[in-house]
């Protein structure tokens, strides 16, 4: 824009209509063009590429039973992906997941084991405070206009001293529970399939992913959750109560969390106050491996899924190959810059 | 100044009198206690025992730990503090036992007495003195157990590693070498884990020390060998982890696990057969050793001495276990119940 107002048009301006350019037309501009119409083609293609090369490399890796393993193991990563997506696709980021995951899982345990609350009543209990951990996300980052990074960097450091407060810095031993409270473990019970074996836990999280693709691709409040990620100004002028979908997508969130923390106790056995110290980190890794855009309003919710799926089969490729775990921490992190770089390059097209 | 110092000793001893049922003089004796966390029950215990015995003697005692394993800044803060508060002295449980030294150095000019608790820095003799588990023991009688129980099968265990974290500190070498030598395994280089040849060895995982790790760290070596039947835990909440993996497997009947710490819910699970047997440690003894040897230099000046063949002072390890070795020193899950922490 200039800053001079000048209603008379210049004489020497251009006089072609607008119109897009359409030179280099090579093979790397198609690959772009489709990698920009199917966003979740890149992490897939980088899964099935890993998968590939660590059967060769890795012994008993390509076993059904190895294969359903990895997806036990991102079980409880995936399903806070999922919480991590919805924020991050509003252009925010949610440091608290872990904290509320772990906080949560202490909640259920203890109103089941130590105050004598019926096993179904203190789950719902717990997810009920899920969706409140999220209200007050939403809250501050709404009302006090405080950006998600800093606001959800405040309330992890304030869910984990209450997850050690409530938890009296114990855990919950797994023998107690089994005999206690079984249905808080159900995500950790097993299954067979064919040779894999799958825990509930894995269901739980297709599900997640399941239910939120339906809801953000086919319903209006996923349209309007895209848009106030695009462009929030524009949402507000198009009619949009974008303090609403805001607050609806932190509690959304938070709910996904308590799903995620119900999953973890079955998956570690006990409830722990210091497991998954950095699942809020591992979250967000598999967000950006997806491919979901930190800028907001692109990337399919699938792309997570795939995401945590990758650092699982890195993680577990790379072990069964003998490899020390400090190689894990480098591919994770070369992942991670290259995800973004790519969705950098997949992005010019559109600018 | 040298008025006060005479002052601050005669005020001492009157402190250390107070046991003894005089009455107190005005100003007591401060020191500090700083641990790793204040999260890990270990701590919380040990935080007990030095509150107790403070109380006891008439010390006062201001308590720091950082927010979480590995935090050195808030140590290293907390060591200014304390300096700057006057202590007479120091308990630590240090983070990074090389980085602490610089503040420990300061502390020491200051006249402060500075005592390692539990994690010995690095070097040993940067401390005054080093009130600690004789962690390579404590791995050595796990060791000697699991093979003595295996019998003959011993030469053809196969042996999980579950151990702390990739900067292997002191303690995680320790144990994890006091259980090969244990075992009769030839740990080749002491200070290090993982240069040993022996073909029982299936390998080593690190495990952070909690459920999530222990499990995940299980699962991995399960994959390389399903045939494993011993595994070495670094702490019990990590043998737990490993029990839950064993247990999706199928296995946790076939394989035995071994363990250090000693904390209830540990000593609990031996009782139940989830581990084998555990070495218990007490952290409760070495707060309220370490205030007696503030209290004792604060009076006299006299410095605590080592325990004889070692370089620290050793508060003692026990192993546990109702199903005892021949040759092998345990006590009963009945003595272990009763003197375990957490």
């Amino acid at each position: 824009m200039s800053d001079t107002p000048d209603p008379v048009v210049e004489r020497n301006s251009s006089e072609t209509v607008a119109s897009f350019q359409h030179n280099d037309r090579g093979l790397l501009h198609k690959v772009q063009h489709f990698l920009h119409r199917y966003p979740t083609m890149v992490p897939v293609i980088v899964l099935v590429l890993s998968l590939i090369a660590f059967g060769l490399i890795a012994p008993n890796f390509f076993s059904a039973f190895n294969l359903s393993l990895i997806m036990q193991q991102v079980a409880v990563v995936g399903t806070l992906a999922a919480a991590q997506s919805l924020v991050v696709l509003t252009a925010g980021i949610d440091l608290s997941v872990g904290a509320v995951m772990v906080m949560i899982s202490v909640i259920m345990g203890r109103l089941s084991i130590d105050f004598g609350v019926p096993v179904p009543i203190a789950i719902l209990l717990g997810l009920g405070c899920g969706m409140l951990t999220g209200w007050l996300n939403g809250f501050l980052v709404t009302r006090l206009k405080l950006p998600p990074f800093i606001t959800t960097l405040g309330t992890w450091n304030i869910f984990l001293a209450l997850n050690y407060y409530l938890s009296g810095r114990e855990t919950i031993r797994s023998q107690t529970l089994d005999s206690e409270a079984p249905l808080l473990k159900l995500f950790g019970e097993r299954f067979n399939l064919g040779g894999a074996v799958l825990t509930w836990g894995v269901v739980l999280m297709l599900l997640v992913f399941g239910v939120l693709w339906y809801a953000l691709n086919k319903t209006a409040w996923g349209r309007r959750v895209y848009a106030v990620g695009d462009d929030p100004e524009a949402a507000a002028l198009a009619g949009i109560q974008t303090n609403r979908v805001l607050m609806s997508v932190y509690m959304v969130a938070g709910f996904i969390c308590a799903l995620a923390a119900w999953s973890s106790i079955g998956r570690v056995g006990s409830v722990s106050p210091t497991s998954f110290f950095e699942s809020n980190l591992e979250s967000i890794t598999a967000v950006v491996i997806g491919g979901i855009s930190l800028f907001g309003g692109r990337g399919s919710i699938m792309g997570p899924l795939i995401g945590a799926l990758i650092v699982g089969v890195f993680n577990s490729g790379l072990r069964l190959a003998g490899v020390d775990v400090l190689w894990q921490l480098f591919a994770t992190g070369w992942l991670i810059i290259v995800a973004v770089a790519v969705d950098q390059w997949i992005r010019k097209i559109s600018s | 100044m040298k008025m006060t110092s005479v002052l601050r000793l005669s005020l001492a001893a009157s402190a250390l009198a107070m046991s003894a049922g005089l009455a107190q003089a005005q100003e007591p004796v401060k020191a500090c206690l700083i641990t790793k966390t204040d999260i890990n029950p270990f701590f919380v215990k040990m935080k007990e025992g030095a509150t107790a015995k403070a109380e006891e003697l008439g010390v006062e005692l201001m308590t720091f730990a950082g927010k979480i394993d590995g935090d050195h800044e808030t140590q290293q803060q907390a060591m200014e503090s304390c300096i700057a508060a006057g202590v007479k002295g120091i308990l630590i449980t240090a983070s990074d036992t090389k980085a602490i030294v610089e503040s420990v150095k300061q502390a020491q000019d200051a006249g402060v007495l500075v005592i390692a608790l539990d994690t010995p820095l690095d070097p040993i003799d940067a401390a005054d003195a080093t009130f600690a588990t004789d962690n390579f023991e404590a791995g050595r009688l796990i060791g000697a157990w699991a093979a003595g129980k295996l019998g003959d099968a011993a030469a053809d265990a196969r042996i999980a590693f579950l151990d702390l974290s990739q900067s292997a500190p002191s303690v995680d070498v320790l144990r994890d070498q006091g259980f090969m030598e244990g075992f009769g395994i030839d740990v080749k280089d002491r200070a290090r884990i993982g240069d040993e040849d022996d073909a029982r060895i299936v390998g080593h995982e690190v495990t952070s020390g909690n459920e999530e790790g222990g499990r995940q760290a299980m699962e991995a070596l399960m994959q390389i060998d399903p045939n494993i039947n011993v595994v070495y835990t670094i702490n019990e909440p990590a043998a737990a982890g490993a029990y839950e993996a064993l247990r999706s497997f199928g296995k946790e009947e076939d394989v035995m696990i071994v363990s250090i710490d000693g904390g209830c819910p540990g000593v609990q699970n031996v009782s139940e057969g989830v581990i084998g047997a555990t070495s218990q440690q007490y952290p409760l003894k070495m707060a309220s050793m370490g205030i007696e040897a503030i209290a004792a230099y604060a009076a006299d000046g006299t410095k605590p001495e080592a325990s004889e063949g070692l370089d620290f002072t050793d508060t003692g390890v026990n192993l546990v276990t109702d199903d005892a070795v021949d040759g092998v020193p345990s006590i009963s899950v009945a003595d272990g119940t009763d003197q375990c922490w957490g």
